[in-house]
């Protein structure tokens, strides 16, 4: 790890302030993929902005049909909410395979779906469930959000606040995990809402994106066996020494089923 | 409070306390005075010729102390790393040999080839001064595949190998098998690759060196599986020091694998720069530095056959191996893939001829030695995976093939040089079979299709062979050490007792195993033994831990020291119960006068030996301190039978280990908790192999691909089932104790019965390791496609 210099915002405005300071900083949420990447000399900022004393940026909030979720909220805290599991059971159980225990309890709702790493699991759930990123500047859907491998439509200075999930009538996720990082080689997250179906997946491309077809399928027969037949292209899917895109493209289709049926044994 | 019983006994190991609570030390734990740290530079390319070094800037740099390269070395007089092993070739040619410098000279071979050190007052100062290295480089072709390796007009690694060919040698009669091939009712046939391995021990690599001035001499703390050997190694062939002048610390050591055997460049350069700037340097391998020097494992080619009669009796087995040794030589990269393979071969048959071509070939990667098994576990694989898929082609149990072919009459002289001493495989093989419930595998076959799994059995029926020896044969074999152990048992004059051993454990459990043999023998409680080992300055001598040889070997030669202490016990005891010495027995901690009530502790016989007041001074040396050293007379052959049942996931490919049965035999068993812990361990790396681990390069660029452990997949927890364990128990008939080694079975048996019984669920007859998901997934979709056309 290079030097770099340290600032603890003390409020939402205080961090975009430090930001406009030095376009180079970095903000810090949980740390999880920045801090190891400085350690190995991959990233060297000359800034830190760290985001965890800022308190409005913590916490789960439950309002009729939605869930919102701050930005710094850890994954043990999602997946440990009672509010989380009684309305968006698929989410909490989402966030309780994320890593392994030390990374549940520092990574941050916020800083993975800001990092778009296209193996990440929240990225399935944000886009699967339809959900708003709100930032200090402005609204955006998930359906705008995720741009490309590490890429969103966040842009300088902008600083993500919080996620609002609409409460879905049914949902499920379901991942192959890579037997070494233990990052989705493929997750499927499956919703069924009041914006009607929707399919997200993760690991399979750049970034996280929906599968049209098996939502058409999933709208008139919300079944397995509706998206079992249902085989996505592997052109321009990830292939790497885990996972070809061919087998990418396979998992898809297995991990859709079963995450239809994990949203039906959900309820 | 003789205690006979600890023998067997279950003890707690003593150790753990001080590892569990981190009390313990290890390397990069030792603090010197005045010490500095050390920054290897490494090359960022698998093939290139160094134009310039430019060390201006690095050394200007904040806190940096020297930076020293090849030429510094080389004008320092300090030597290339050896070889332990010279092997013969079929051309009676000797291997080819290639300078191996520690710091490069003018070129890089592989990626993490090191270039320079950079030493500074602080470990990131000298991280951030190597950034500040310029090195020009003329990148070359490289070539990182095995069967890439000798192909024409390729990329050569070392000029004096222009072909990276390292030797080509056999063993065995190949005319005698090519013509009983040629009559053979039937052949197997099969291709394998026994997948590169990283070893991955929990402490990483790690040196601390300082000289001084008063006496010339060296200190060296290093995380060695074998310090007496490092020492010798680097003092008579690399660093021209004399040997009395240098002690060799291997404290705490967090496994070793083999991987810390070898004497390493770093061991090398810490060492000579400590004289250089006077000052401790100390250097602590990074994980990713691990993964690009630690010797790796295994890496073969292979093609291997089988002929056999009609009612399935082996008639004769045909194998050819390329076997990669990396970039340079490591210590004993040259008879791991030859001595330690083909020998092996013949497994627990009577195969009467068998024939192994290998050719050991250099190439743009990390050098390639032993790591658990060391050519056993490749040997295992062919010759049980040849064997499981001949009873297949044949329709024959697999069991039954087996049982048909068993050695039987023991001693037993294998057509590959090995004299087996004593055995019994049907022992072991009905024992598995009974605890992994064969009988019972159709139904819980039937019952895992009900749920779309599909569920196979597999079986490995391997042999080992532990404890290289003896000396005199070894080295006929090309072995440039000797091979046997040494001992010293110091009894105090309170009968307490420290016992100083030439082993080393890094794991195993010494400080308790060897402590119960040494109290049981002397009938003395084991907290009144303390086990030193790990230090050339305060052990007498030893060659160290490596293919499952310490007890068997190490034990040995303290049981002989102990027996040395006994009698010369016997005769102070003769003198002050006014016996004659003949009529002395010891048993249970006491020395008594055969047929009276006459007696005196051991103790107390101690205590004598160092007041000498009462004692046959005229006669007799005071004192109780006695040194061995053992030098075995055969190998041991620790054999066993492993069951493995999976089951498969078809829609994705995902293997799980249903269960896994293991039933050794180790000969005597000293501490069967031990032992046990032994076989998790060696299962699991045997599983992680199968399954997980596979060591990764880019075949254009030589960059290793699988560099962490994001990508590198180690065996954890959750990979593995509660494994059922049990022993059966053949003496071993030429060392006292009957002992024969643990350490190493299961990571020898396990690939074998993991893969046997992957193919029986798939039903297909080629799998490469590590069955992954998407290997697996692949064989099936090709299998419906063959079925389908």
């Amino acid at each position: 790890m290079y030097p770099f210099d340290y600032q603890r915002a003390a409020s939402v405005a205080d961090a975009a302030a430090l930001l406009s300071r030095n376009p180079d900083a970095k903000l810090l949420a949980g740390g999880q993929t920045l801090v190891g990447a400085m350690k190995l000399r991959l990233a060297a900022p000359p800034q830190l902005v760290d985001l965890g004393a800022i308190a409005d940026l913590r916490g789960i909030k439950a309002d009729g049909g939605t869930l919102s979720i701050g930005a710094m909220t850890s994954h043990a805290e999602v997946a440990g909410s009672k509010d989380v599991k009684q309305r968006i059971p698929a989410l909490a159980s989402l966030a309780s395979t994320i890593g392994d225990r030390m990374v549940r309890n520092m990574g941050t709702i916020g800083g993975s779906i800001a990092n778009s790493d296209p193996a990440a699991d929240y990225p399935a759930g944000v886009l699967g469930l339809g959900a708003t990123v709100n930032t200090n500047k402005r609204k955006l859907a998930a359906d705008q959000f995720f741009k490309g491998m590490y890429e969103t439509a966040l842009e300088p200075g902008e600083i993500i606040v919080s996620v609002s999930f609409p409460v879905p009538k049914r949902a499920g996720y379901a991942k192959f995990k890579n037997p070494a990082s233990r990052y989705a080689i493929v997750g499927v997250f499956v919703c069924e809402g009041q914006g009607g179906v929707r399919v997200a997946v993760t690991g399979a491309g750049p970034s996280a994106f929906r599968v049209p077809e098996m939502e058409k399928a999933l709208a008139s027969k919300f079944s397995p066996d509706a998206v079992a037949g249902i085989k996505i292209s592997s052109s321009g899917l990830n292939s790497d020494i885990h996972a070809s895109s061919e087998y990418r493209a396979h998992l898809v289709t297995v991990m859709a089923k079963r995450a239809v049926q994990a949203a039906l044994a959900a309820g | 409070m003789g205690d006979m019983n600890l023998i067997g006994s279950a003890v707690k190991r003593r150790e753990d306390y001080r590892f569990l609570t981190g009390a313990g030390t290890y390397t990069d734990d030792v603090q010197i005075d005045r010490q500095s740290y050390a920054y290897f530079v490494r090359s960022p390319h698998a093939h290139a010729t160094i134009k310039r070094i430019g060390k201006d800037k690095a050394l200007k740099a904040p806190g940096v102390l020297a930076v020293f390269t090849g030429e510094d070395l080389a004008a320092g007089k300090v030597a290339g790393l050896p070889c332990g092993w010279l092997i013969t070739g079929v051309d009676g040619q000797p291997m080819k040999e290639p300078a191996h410098p520690p710091l490069a000279q003018g070129k890089v071979r592989h990626v993490g080839d090191q270039v320079a050190v950079v030493i500074a007052e602080t470990y990131l100062q000298a991280k951030d001064a190597a950034e500040l290295l310029e090195v020009d480089y003329d990148v070359l072709p490289a070539v990182v595949d095995v069967a890439d390796a000798r192909k024409k007009g390729g990329p050569a690694v070392h000029d004096i190998a222009p072909d990276n060919t390292c030797y080509v040698w056999a063993l065995g009669d190949k005319s005698a098998v090519d013509k009983a091939f040629a009559s053979a009712h039937h052949v197997t046939r099969l291709d394998f690759v026994n997948n590169r391995l990283v070893p991955n021990a929990v402490e990483p690599r790690a040196a601390l060196a300082s000289y001084n001035r008063a006496d010339d001499s060296y200190t060296l703390y290093v995380a060695s599986q074998n310090p007496h050997v490092e020492r010798l190694l680097m003092t008579a062939f690399v660093l021209g020091l004399p040997e009395h002048k240098v002690r060799v610390i291997a404290p705490d050591v967090g496994g070793g694998f083999g991987s810390k055997i070898y004497l390493y460049a770093e061991d090398v350069v810490v060492t000579w720069a400590s004289k250089q700037i006077n000052r401790p340097v100390k250097w602590t391998a990074e994980r990713s530095e691990s993964f690009l020097s630690d010797a790796h494992g295994r890496d073969h080619l292979t093609h291997a056959e089988l002929a056999l009669d009609k009612d399935g009796k082996f008639l004769a087995m045909r194998v050819q191996t390329t076997a990669s040794m990396g970039a340079y030589l490591s210590t004993f990269a040259s008879c791991i893939p030859t001595i330690l393979y083909a020998t092996l071969l013949a497994g627990q048959y009577t195969t009467p001829l068998i024939y192994c071509e290998v050719t050991a070939v250099f190439t743009n990667t990390t050098p390639v030695d032993a790591y658990r098994g060391a050519g056993r576990p490749e040997a295992t694989y062919v010759v049980e995976r040849l064997v499981e898929t001949a009873a297949r082609e044949m329709k024959l149990d697999p069991a039954e093939i087996r049982r048909r072919n068993f050695i039987r009459q023991f001693p037993y002289q294998t057509p590959v040089a090995l004299l087996y001493d004593t055995g019994n495989y049907e022992a072991t093989l009905s024992a598995a079979m009974d605890l992994a419930d064969v009988a019972g595998f159709a139904g819980r076959r039937r019952q895992a299709a009900e749920r779309g799994k599909l569920r196979g059995l597999g079986y490995a029926a391997y042999i080992e062979a532990c404890g290289i020896a003896p000396s005199n044969v070894a080295g006929s074999l090309g072995a440039r050490a000797g091979l046997f152990e040494a001992g010293e048992v110091r009894v105090h004059p309170t009968g307490k007792v420290t016992v100083f051993t030439g082993s080393h454990s890094h794991g195993q459990g010494h400080e308790t195993t060897f402590a119960q043999v040494v109290a049981s023998r002397l009938g003395i409680p084991i907290d009144d033994v303390d086990i030193v080992h790990g230090d050339t300055g305060r052990v007498l001598f030893g060659m160290g831990t490596y293919g499952s040889r310490s007890l068997a070997v190490g034990g040995t030669a303290i049981l002989k020291a102990v027996d040395k202490v006994i009698a010369k016990g016997k005769k102070i005891a003769a003198h002050l119960m006014e016996a004659a010495e003949t009529d002395v027995e010891f048993a249970d901690g006491v020395f008594k006068v055969a047929g009276t009530d006459k007696q005196v502790p051991f103790a107390q016989v101690a205590l004598t030996a160092y007041v000498p007041h009462n004692y046959p001074l005229d006669k007799l040396e005071p004192g109780l301190n006695e040194n061995a050293f053992y030098d075995p007379t055969n190998f041991t052959f620790p054999a066993g039978t492993y069951v493995c049942e999976v089951e498969v996931d078809p829609d994705t490919g995902s293997v799980e280990i249903a269960s896994f049965t293991a039933v050794d035999d180790f000969g005597k068993i000293i501490n069967p908790m031990i032992v046990a812990g032994q076989v998790h361990g060696g299962l699991t790396q045997g599983i992680g192999q199968a399954l997980l681990e596979n060591c990764r390069y880019d075949k254009a660029s030589g960059q290793l691909l699988t560099g962490s452990l994001l990508d590198y997949c180690m065996p954890r927890a959750d990979n593995v089932p509660s494994f059922k364990l049990d022993t059966k128990e053949t003496p071993c008939t030429h060392n006292p104790l009957g002992v024969k080694g643990c350490g190493e079975a299961g990571a020898i048996g396990a690939p074998a019965a993991v893969m046997n019984a992957i193919t029986d669920a798939l039903g297909v007859r080629d799998l490469e390791m590590p069955a992954t998901p998407e290997r697996v997934w692949r064989a099936l979709e090709q299998a419906k496609m063959q079925k389908a056309a």
